[in-house]
Formats: structure tokens, C-alpha cells, sequence
């Protein structure tokens, strides 16, 4: 029989893994490079799997685990600053235990393609004394998400199996299984000294997570994916995750020890592995999570001198690497390098039609500091709009702007501004903590209806779940409102008059305001109007339109000119025409 | 070919179906046998801005990721992403180019200029630079969104893969509405060079 198999990204591999495992619960809250782990869970449309969006990741991981304590197997996803959220959950979690297989998938994004940080989620691993599994390729991602729950039910503790984006978001080809036949029923039996951390029972598991991490650590020694490959006798590498495949390709000549289950470390194998090179390397993206350990062993292990910790590995920076430890001269960037950074940058802009540009040219013209956050409007910090002067995490958008007040900032109006999603995931309490606390400021939920940035994922605003059942859709006014804030009001972006004047009349109040600024997503809204052209009699060139930054307003010979592909027919750049040159296409 | 590992890159603007077109070229690496691996980037790096994705092929790869100066083909839907990217060929590699001008927000802010001499600084650093009117052959074709489609045709005769791969994976991934516009884009695109070299034959 012929074997069949796909090529599959990370987190499709993942989740293919989840679902060959058996797994029962799946619950995520949407994050770059970790989303379509979940999307591709809900895409079996296996009746046997609840499969959901939670409004934030300690919420999903605290779901996850109370379904691990009925007996099933149960899977989260997020990305890596979403384990900063899930993080109180997770480490208790790790004295408590597992029933049924709990796999923690965490995505970290090396570079900050689309994150606020870069942070290395192999130290959590350590710090909550849990184990650690870092695939390399797609079939490895699925495999070890069978493993992940293996390992997880064996020593009863909940698994992370990290990614990067270079995993998630790279495909290779990955063999398709069946999917394994579990037949466990949810069920609980009460055990309060396995279940409920109080301090007298705490303590006991306190020793116990002690006692299961040096098994793991004795384990790993001996795990199938802790593997040595020979090559040479000169070099040893230890390397895990895609590291590793730089390193098969930049050392041709060098063995490698390939770290599947990186933590709990692999002490007994790394002195062994050591002891047959002369000189060990080690090759990891981020912190020096393994040098350091490898280290503390007493090895002479070394890589940060070779390889950089900020930003992602590459096959070049591997290269470069191995050219120093050969001794070579490494050569600074190049001609052709300087020219790419000298043209023209193409930074991501704001679609045709996106409600947030009519929100961040309706605050370009007000004098105020934006506190702001996590979305597609992070991107309101650039030109042409200039307004969005802070970003901390989810949720930090609301309550900067409140310490700035609360610290007696006067000198100009203070605006938050938060998505809809980002709102339900850790906006709530700020505003709680606004209105009890009695602030002023003016907090504007920019709700265009979904999670965009990650790809148009349902949210609890949106009265659909991730299996695509209708559901209890929340408003964020309610929730405004709930809270204590007298002052809500509910605009369009795209009237700019009503923006600007709704915004200008609450930022004089004395007591704090909530404007649900709300349109769909362009990207969502299947209506789409004609687009609009330029009159050539009537335009004066005054580039007012440019300045809205709409991608499909463009100059070319000194005249300005709207792409009609790209316009989506949404009539704010007609707004800021002082001619009135901008109108819709005639159709004959 | 298949002994060693062969490398294209696609880059472009974000929305033009950058992510589709890297999809449909490893499908038809692996249809065809290949080992492949395909890279790309999601979210904050998309929305309009530069956007690259890598495909390798052959008996076994590695990396994910190529490493610069080391493309065979470089395939680019506009004009100024093919300069900012032809860092990545080959100096004897192949850049295909769209003959497209998406001017950035910095130039349409009057803040950058859009360079005028792309092509001549790409044929500087490279011995083939094939020029591409996508645009006026995916119309030809019946719709201006199979552009992409266009170029996976100008693409196709540079690599081992039968024209039945490159049609079964095509059908398999293009809306089904528009499986016909996108077959006969392709096959504009397959026989561009040969209607090239007869036109210069007339002129």
C-alpha cells in the first residue's frame, strides 16, 4: 500500500499530530506564528473534538487542563508572549499534573516578524520544570506532537512543544496517519491532595515535580529524539529546532548532537557525546539556554561567540559562524547588501478601505498622546498618521494612557486605543480599573469586527465560534458600560466629521470616555463599492488624498491617479478633497 | 538536477498572491518527487509591505531558507522588490521580472523616489534578466488576478516538472471559478519566451 503523505506547514503538521493522537479539547487564542495550529484542528471536522478560540491564552490553557483532569487529551496553542498570559496557569499546573496528555504549543518568533519581542520559550520550560520538545522540520512537528502527548501521560505533566516561526510557517513533506482510536469517556475522580495546591498538599508536590524531573532528566538521555549523527571527528555540534538543519547543511563535516527533548537536559548524553570531540559548538537561535547549561557541565562548549542571539538564525550567519571557527576572516556586509537598505523601505500599510485609517487621520489632527496596542493599528505609529506613542502588551493600550493620568499628565489629551479582540482578551479590567479608580481619559476600541491581523479568526464579539456555530456575540459598549464608564459613544472611521467631532467633545470631559470606533475589517466585508477616480479638471495636485496613506492612491508623472483594482470604493480620501475631485466611477 | 538542491526565490507586495505562488511551485517540486521546503512569513510582515518566500528542491534538503548569492531563480511580481531581493541570485541565476510599479508609501508621500534604472542594476549583477508583461497576459488570459499564474508559466521551462504537474496543482489550488483563466495564463505564460524570440525575429 502506498504510503500518502503531504506537504504541510509546522502547525498543520501539529495539528495533524494532535489529531492522529487522539486529542479531545483544543483551545487557543490566535497569535503569529502559532494561528493555523487550530484552524487546521477545526478543519477535521471530527465530531469527537471541541475545538475553540478562548478569549485569551491563560483562559485556553486553564480550559485545557481542566479537561486533562477528566482524562482526555487536550492541546493549546499560542504564541510566545501568549505564554506571558498563560503563565500563572502553566506553573502551577506543573505541580498539579496531568490526567489525560496536555501539549502546550508555543510559537516563538526569532526576528520579531510579527511580535513585540523576541523571548525564548525554552526558558520557560525551566522555569516551570516541565519538559520541552523543539521540532526541526514538519514531519518532526507532527511526530512530536504524538510524542508530546505520550510523554505527557507517562510522567503526568503538561508538555511544551515549541516552534519557531521558521517551523510553523515553513512546509516539508510530512506522512499522513490514521487517527487513533482513544475511546476515553471525561471523568473525574475526586483526589484533593493531587487536585488542590493548599500549602499541606502543595508542599508534597512540590517534591514530587523534583523527583519527576530527574526521571525526565535520565529519560532524556535515552529519548529516540535525542539522536547523534556522525560526520567527522574534529567538530561536535549540539544543536535543536531549525538550527539544526543549518547546521547539516553549513557543517558538512562536523557530528551533531540533535536535541528533540531539550529539556530536562540531556546530561548524561551531552558528557558523552563531548567527550569524542575535540572542540564542542553549539548552535541554538536566541538565549544561550543550552551553552549555558552545557557549561555549567564543565564542557568548553561554545557558540554566542560565533552566532548572534538577536534576531533569527540563517544558512548566512551559520555560514559566517563556520568561517570563524575555521579561522577565516568574515567579511562585513557587502555592496549589494548596502543598495537593498537604500531603496525605498515597503513597510506594511493599512489596506484600501481599513477602518483604522479613518481613526488615524482623525487623530493626526488632534494634539494627544496614543497609548496603543497589539493589532493591524500598531501600524498607526508610522507616517502618514504619527499617532501611536507607546505599545506595551494586549491590553496595555487602556491602562498606560490611566497611569499617565493617575501620574498627573496634563499637558495634552490622553487616548488609548485597543482592538475588539484585543479588548475581550485583557481590555475588560483596564477599564474596570479606569472607572474605579476614577481616570479621565479617553479610551477608543478600534472594532472592526474580528481578529485581523492574525488572519480574520472569530472572537466573542463576533457571534460565531472557531466550529462555526452562531453564539452570544459581546459588545464592547456593554462591557463599557458594565464597568462603570458613563461617556460611550459608537462612530464610524470613515466619517471623518462625526470622528472628529465625537473625539474632540469627549476628550474634554472630566471623567473617562469609551468610543467604540466600529466598521468590519475590509478584508471582511464581501460589500464592495465601485472604486472612485480622480477628476483631472478638478484636481489641483494639492496631495491632500496622498496623505491619507491609501495604498491605492498613487502619483506617477506628477499626477495623482487611484489604482481601481486596489480601491475599494470606501470614499474617505473624497472626504479630505478640498475640490471635490475625488468621485465614483461612471459606469455607461 | 536532482542531485543537488535547487533554489527560487518569489518575493513582491504584499496582496498580490505571493503566498499562493510559492504554494503552487512547491506542490509541483513535490508532486514531481522532490524533497521540498517553502518558506514564508505571516501577519505584520504582510499588509502591503515586502514579502519573500523561498522554495527549495531536491534529493534532500535542509534548510529552509537560502542563503544570499545562492538563488537559481529569483521570481518577482514588481518591479523594486526584484532589486531589493536580487541579493539572493546566483550571479549566472535567472531573474524573472514583472514589469510592474507599486510605488511605496514613502515615494507616494513624496518622501522617496522610485528608482528608474531597476532593470539595468539587476542586468549589471546578473546574465539573464527575462522582463515580463504579466499584467497584459494574465488580461489576455481572461483576469488580471492570474498574473501570478502568469509568471509560474514564464517560470515553468526552466525546471524539470511536466506541464501535467504544473496543471493538476494549479486546478487543485485556484478558486474553481477560475480554473480556466488560470490554465490559460499559465500556458500564455509557458510560451512567453518562444512568442518573444519570434517577434524579435519579425522586427
Amino acid at each position: 500500500m502506498q504510503e500518502k503523505s503531504a506537504i504541510l506547514t509546522g502547525n498543520e503538521a501539529i495539528a495533524r499530530g494532535a489529531y492522529e493522537a487522539g486529542v479531545t479539547l483544543a483551545s487557543a487564542y490566535p497569535g503569529t506564528p502559532s494561528t493555523e495550529v487550530l484552524e487546521t484542528i477545526a478543519g477535521f471536522k471530527d465530531n469527537e473534538i471541541w475545538c475553540e478560540w478562548a478569549p485569551n491564552e491563560k483562559v485556553a490553557l486553564e480550559v485545557a487542563a481542566g479537561a486533562s483532569l477528566t482524562g482526555v487529551r487536550a492541546m493549546v496553542a499560542m504564541k510566545h508572549v501568549g505564554l506571558n498570559v498563560a503563565a500563572d496557569p502553566l506553573m502551577t499546573l506543573s505541580y498539579v499534573g496531568v490526567e489525560g496528555g496536555l501539549v502546550v504549543v508555543v510559537a516563538d518568533d526569532p526576528g520579531m516578524h510579527s511580535s513585540q519581542n523576541e523571548q525564548d520559550t525554552r526558558n520557560y520550560a525551566r522555569f516551570a520544570k516541565i519538559p520541552l520538545l523543539e521540532p526541526s522540520d514538519s514531519q518532526e512537528a507532527k511526530d512530536f506532537a504524538i510524542f508530546a502527548f505520550e510523554l505527557s501521560e507517562r510522567f503526568r505533566t503538561p508538555v511544551i512543544l515549541r516552534s519557531t516561526t521558521r517551523i510553523s510557517h515553513c512546509k516539508s513533506p510530512v506522512k499522513i496517519l490514521k487517527r487513533k482510536t482513544l475511546s476515553r469517556k471525561a471523568h473525574f475522580v475526586k483526589n484533593p491532595e493531587r487536585y488542590v495546591p493548599v500549602p499541606r498538599y502543595g508542599r508534597v508536590m512540590r517534591q514530587k515535580v523534583e523527583e519527576r524531573t530527574a526521571k525526565l532528566r535520565e529519560y532524556a538521555s535515552k529519548c529516540p529524539y535525542n539522536l547523534v549523527i556522525k560526520r567527522g571527528d574534529d567538530l561536535g555540534i549540539v544543536t535543536s529546532g531549525v538550527s539544526f538543519q543549518y547546521a547539516m547543511e553549513e557543517f558538512p563535516d562536523a557530528s551533531i548532537l540533535k536535541l528533540g527533548l531539550s529539556y530536562p537536559f540531556p546530561d548524561s548524553l551531552i558528557r558523552e557525546f563531548a567527550s569524542h570531540y575535540r572542540k564542542i559548538i553549539v548552535i541554538e537561535e536566541l538565549d544561550d539556554f543550552l551553552e549555558e547549561h552545557i557549561r555549567s557541565l564543565g564542557i568548553d562548549a561554545k557558540g554566542r561567540e560565533y552566532f548572534p542571539g538577536i534576531g533569527e538564525l540563517s544558512p548566512d550567519k551559520v555560514a559566517q559562524g563556520y568561517r570563524k571557527i575555521k579561522g577565516e576572516t568574515v567579511q562585513e556586509e557587502n555592496q549589494d547588501e548596502k543598495e537593498s537598505f537604500s531603496l525605498p523601505a515597503r513597510p506594511p500599510v493599512f489596506c484600501p478601505g481599513c477602518p483604522h485609517r479613518g481613526l488615524f487621520y482623525a487623530l493626526s489632527r488632534i494634539d494627544c498622546i496614543v497609548t496603543g496596542d497589539i493589532g493591524c493599528y500598531s501600524l498607526g505609529v508610522f507616517p502618514p498618521y504619527d499617532r501611536m506613542d507607546t505599545i506595551l502588551c494586549m491590553g496595555g493600550g487602556i491602562t498606560l494612557a490611566q497611569g499617565m493620568d493617575r501620574a498627573g499628565f496634563r499637558d495634552k489629551p490622553l487616548i488609548g486605543v485597543v482592538g475588539d479582540s484585543t479588548f475581550f482578551h485583557s481590555g475588560i479590567t483596564g477599564l474596570l480599573e479606569i472607572s474605579y479608580n476614577k481616570g479621565i481619559s479617553t479610551i477608543i476600541i478600534v472594532d472592526n469586527r474580528v481578529t485581523a491581523m492574525t488572519g480574520h479568526q472569530d472572537h466573542p464579539g463576533t457571534g460565531k465560534t472557531l466550529m462555526g456555530d452562531d453564539t452570544y456575540t459581546a459588545l464592547p459598549e456593554d462591557f463599557a458600560r458594565a464597568c462603570g464608564i458613563k461617556n460611550v459613544k459608537v462612530i464610524d472611521p470613515l466619517d471623518l466629521k462625526r470622528t472628529l467631532e465625537v473625539i474632540r467633545e469627549e476628550i474634554k470631559k472630566d471623567s473617562p470616555s469609551v468610543i467604540i470606533s466600529r466598521r468590519p475589517c475590509a478584508l471582511i466585508e464581501k460589500k464592495r463599492k465601485s472604486a472612485l477616480f480622480i477628476d483631472p479638471d478638478a484636481c489641483t495636485d494639492c496631495g491632500r488624498c496622498l496623505r491619507v496613506g491609501c495604498p491605492a492612491i498613487y502619483k506617477k508623472d506628477d499626477k495623482i491617479l487611484i489604482d481601481s483594482i486596489l480601491c475599494n470604493g470606501c470614499g474617505f480620501c473624497a472626504q479630505v478633497c478640498p475640490q471635490g475631485a475625488i468621485k465614483p466611477v461612471q459606469k455607461n | 538536477m536532482r542531485e543537488r538542491t535547487f533554489n527560487v526565490v518569489i518575493v513582491g507586495v504584499g496582496g498580490q498572491g505571493i503566498l499562493l505562488t510559492s504554494d503552487i511551485l512547491a506542490e509541483v517540486a513535490f508532486e514531481e518527487g522532490y524533497d521540498v521546503k517553502k518558506s514564508e512569513i505571516h501577519g505584520m510582515a504582510q499588509r502591503g509591505g515586502s514579502v519573500i518566500s523561498e522554495v527549495r528542491f531536491g534529493e534532500k534538503v535542509y534548510s529552509p531558507l537560502i542563503k544570499k548569492g545562492e538563488a537559481d531563480i529569483l521570481l518577482a511580481l514588481e518591479k523594486l522588490e526584484a532589486l531589493r531581493f536580487s541579493i539572493y541570485l546566483k550571479k549566472e541565476g535567472i531573474a524573472i521580472v514583472n514589469n510592474l510599479e507599486i510605488p511605496p508609501l514613502g515615494v507616494n508621500l513624496g518622501k522617496e523616489k522610485y528608482p528608474r534604472d531597476i532593470f539595468s542594476r539587476i542586468e549589471h549583477k546578473i546574465s539573464r534578466v527575462i522582463r515580463v508583461e504579466a499584467i497584459t497576459m494574465a488580461k489576455k488570459a481572461g483576469s488580471p488576478k492570474t498574473m501570478n499564474v502568469v509568471m509560474l508559466g514564464v517560470l515553468s521551462p526552466f525546471l524539470p516538472f511536466s506541464i501535467s504537474s504544473w496543471e493538476k496543482v494549479i486546478k487543485k489550488r485556484v478558486p474553481s471559478y477560475s480554473t480556466e483563466f488560470n490554465i490559460r495564463a499559465f500556458k500564455l505564460g509557458r510560451t512567453y519566451q518562444e512568442q518573444e524570440k519570434k517577434l524579435e525575429k519579425l522586427s
